[in-house]
């Protein structure tokens, strides 16, 4: 039985006009295609400057395509996600497709206890199930309890970086992006992390990844995607 | 030097009239008016002695009342002045008057359809002191929009435990408009409501006048669980006795003595009468 | 789900000056927009002229009611323009003391748009008042209390307290956190991130400040010279800015 497609990639280019700077352009993709089964765990690699980061943006509609399309699929239906509306595209955000990003946005004040329960509130779950499940998923990762009323600015990088994965990976989302999720980390919590994704993927949901460590891509990825630095125009 | 009758020439009297037609048919809503000079200052009363004058004919009976009594500075100074320039009758008695002017009461004795009670009004705007501007308060009674009273109400229970407004309480006048009885004491404002009699409200210095027709539902401003009470006083009148009527407390020598008697003079002594016959 | 309000085609002119030009958005339930831009940008005009301050001088605003029709709030009479401030909207105003009765306690304040949609009951109006102070993190003993007393940062939470008490469906907000000191900006930020989630709001809210519409913010307008340059996903907006203008902001700021 062949997986369901949940994300297809077509003909995708971007590149960046940077207007004060004598209007120089920057390309950093050109005419890609990747499709992404449910199932799947799919590692970008490529040297740095290659784009992959930015591959990950341009699909989470972080930054906008110059060319090309994301079609996701959407519950039932297939949304391009390059000409979605703003609406539609939190839409699609908050139920569909996750991100984790390489490093965490702080807020000031808010706890991380809240941080990582907040997708779950968002979905309607119950505020003290919610902050239960939060703290779960928060000790399963090694962040001590003692971490969790605190506001995570004054955390180290690897304790920010489990908290950002927590909030990532608490609600299931059909697809996951993740970038470099295990930078900071040592290999007990690589491994952490590693099963999390597995238990992803066994539950249907589609990840694309960056990483860093060769070991974990070895681990997690089930296909690699190599991408190359563009020549600069 | 001959004055015209009631001392307002007749043009004079028609706009007022026109004015207070005005007033009656939109009960409680301010009409403004050309308050004229007249030979009292402003804050004398001069709003109320405009609209008696422009009601006044040859057959009525005036009373003049201040603070209830017949006998004080001022009503005696309105009653002789009516006296001189309209040469009509006058009484002290609340029921063989037609029209009775006065400041800051409403006699105790219950008023008939065939008798116009005529208020003087210091300050016509019953918003005035949260809403200093005029033309916001003219918008606030155009749109019924009076959360402010409410505001003001619920500051007083927070202050004082109750509402504290004990003289000049807001009303609601046929279910639409908000306005002041005059410097009344909240004890009268029972007797607004459903009225037999007319009543007419002249604001001399302010240049508005209003009125509550008879028979009109006069609603005191209230919360639920704060209902509109009526001010009660343990003691009894010592001159006749009374037990529900206003009194005032009255010091009668120098060492503080007190006694409490009816502030509606006339209602006294009419009960003292009474008794002795 | 059906927009909240329709802005189209609105311009709004000072004699021959733009105050704003040729703007056009939807608003969901729920969403929160923000205008950023500079002074003179035209954003306060632009929310003055959608929040019914201002008449249009063309281009047309339609807001959905609560029971469902649609009004052309340019056309609005004043008492109608007063009954939906009053009854379905909000403005957090820039300054609290442009928005607050500071004659008034603080309970008074917050009870007042209670009061005036006919609630009667005093002890209830005092528990929701309370709760309310309790909420925005002011000391509920201070209920009594007039504003003239308070800091301006409560000042502004009061403000927000008063105006979000009815529940409105849409709250216009101008600057509200502009002129405060840092560490209070960030305690009203983040209770009106609470709320707004809380509550389900949608809101219009203009600043200059691009970390809050980063932090409150899923969509963003940025405005310059009285026209839109950008509008879309905040984060896209910031982090993959296109217009020129819109550049030139975002390499702007400092950052800590």
């Amino acid at each position: 039985m062949t997986a369901a497609l949940m994300l297809e990639l077509r003909d995708l280019s971007k590149s960046f006009q940077l207007h004060h700077l004598h209007d120089a352009r920057l390309n950093v993709l050109r005419g890609l295609d990747l499709r992404l089964h449910a199932g799947e765990c799919v590692a970008l690699s490529g040297p740095s400057g290659a784009g992959k980061s930015t591959l990950l943006r341009v699909i989470y509609a972080n930054y906008r395509p110059t060319l090309g399309a994301v079609h996701v699929r959407h519950g039932e239906r297939w949304l391009d996600l390059a000409k979605a509306t703003p609406h539609e595209v939190l839409d699609v955000r908050r139920h569909t497709l996750g991100y984790v990003s390489q490093f965490l946005r702080v807020i000031p004040r808010v706890p991380a206890l809240d941080i990582v329960a907040e997708p779950l509130l968002q979905a309607g779950m119950d505020e003290q199930q919610a902050r239960q499940r939060a703290g779960d998923l928060l000790r399963r990762l090694n962040v001590p309890e003692r971490l969790w009323p605190l506001p995570p600015g004054t955390f180290s990088g690897g304790e920010q970086q489990r908290v950002n994965i927590a909030r990532g990976l608490i609600a299931r989302r059909p697809v996951l992006l993740l970038d470099e999720p295990t930078a900071s980390l040592d290999a007990q919590n690589r491994n952490i992390v590693a099963q999390l994704l597995a238990e992803a993927r066994a539950a249907g949901s589609a990840v694309l990844g960056i990483f860093h460590d060769e070991d974990m891509r070895d681990r997690v990825a089930t296909r690699l995607f190599p991408m190359q630095t563009l020549e600069a125009a | 030097m001959a004055y015209n009758f009631a001392f307002l020439d007749e043009d004079t009297k028609r706009m007022l009239r026109r004015a207070l037609l005005k007033a009656v048919a939109i009960p409680g809503y301010q009409v403004p008016f050309g308050s004229r000079e007249m030979p009292l200052p402003y804050g004398w009363g001069t709003g109320g002695i405009q609209v008696t004058a422009a009601l006044l004919g040859p057959d009525d009976v005036l009373k003049v009342i201040d603070q209830g009594a017949d006998d004080t500075t001022n009503a005696v100074n309105i009653r002789r002045f009516f006296s001189r320039v309209a040469g009509v009758a006058t009484t002290e008695h609340t029921a063989d008057a037609t029209l009775i002017q006065t400041r800051h009461r409403i006699p105790e004795t219950s008023l008939r359809e065939d008798q116009i009670l005529v208020f003087q009004v210091p300050e016509p705007e019953p918003l005035r002191t949260l809403e200093p501007r005029e033309a916001e308060t003219r918008t606030l009674h155009a749109l019924a929009d009076y959360g402010l009273m409410h505001v003001k109400l619920y500051e007083d229970i927070a202050q004082y435990g109750h509402i504290a407004t004990s003289y000049d309480y807001p009303v609601l006048v046929d279910g639409r408009f908000l306005t002041s009885p005059s410097p009344i004491p909240k004890f009268d404002n029972p007797k607004l409501d459903r009225s037999p009699a007319l009543m007419l409200f002249g604001a001399g210095r302010e240049k508005r006048l209003y009125a509550i027709p008879p028979y009109t539902r006069v609603e005191s401003l209230a919360f639920d669980d704060h209902p509109f009470e009526i001010q009660r006083w343990e003691q009894q009148c010592e001159l006749c006795g009374s037990g529900d009527s206003y009194l005032d407390e009255v010091v009668v020598d120098d060492r503080g003595t007190r006694m409490f008697v009816c502030s509606d003079t006339d209602f006294c002594s009419g009960r003292r009468m009474e008794a002795q016959a | 789900m059906s927009a909240l309000l329709q802005v189209r085609g609105v311009s709004r002119l000072y004699g021959s000056r733009i105050g704003c030009e040729d703007v056009s958005f939807d608003l969901h339930p729920g969403e929160l927009l923000c205008i950023v831009g500079e002074s003179g940008s035209g954003k306060s005009t632009l929310l003055n002229t959608v929040a019914a301050q201002l008449a249009p001088s063309s281009g047309s605003v339609q807001y959905r009611q609560r029971h469902g029709g649609w009004l052309d709030v340019g056309g609005l009479s004043e008492a109608d323009r007063r009954r939906l401030a009053r009854e379905e909207w909000g403005f957090v105003t820039q300054n609290p003391r442009d928005g607050l009765r500071l004659n008034v306690s603080a309970g008074a304040n917050v009870a007042e748009r209670l009061m005036a949609l006919g609630q009667r009951n005093y002890r209830q109006l005092r528990d929701i008042a309370r709760g309310w102070l309790e909420r925005v993190e002011i000391d509920p003993t201070r209920i009594d209390d007039a504003p003239t007393s308070f800091s301006g940062g409560m000042q502004q939470r009061l403000q927000i307290a008063r105006t979000l008490v009815t529940q409105p469906r849409l709250v216009f907000m101008d600057e509200p956190t502009a002129g405060l000191d840092v560490s209070v900006q960030a305690r009203i930020l983040d209770l009106l991130r609470r709320l707004v989630n809380e509550l389900g709001l949608a809101a219009v809210m203009v600043t200059h400040d691009l970390a809050v519409a980063r932090l409150l913010a899923a969509r963003t307008m940025v405005m310059q010279g009285g026209r839109v340059v950008e509008t879309g996903l905040t984060d896209q907006i910031l982090d993959d800015p296109q217009h020129p203008y819109t550049q030139l902001l975002v390499s702007s700021v400092l950052t800590t």
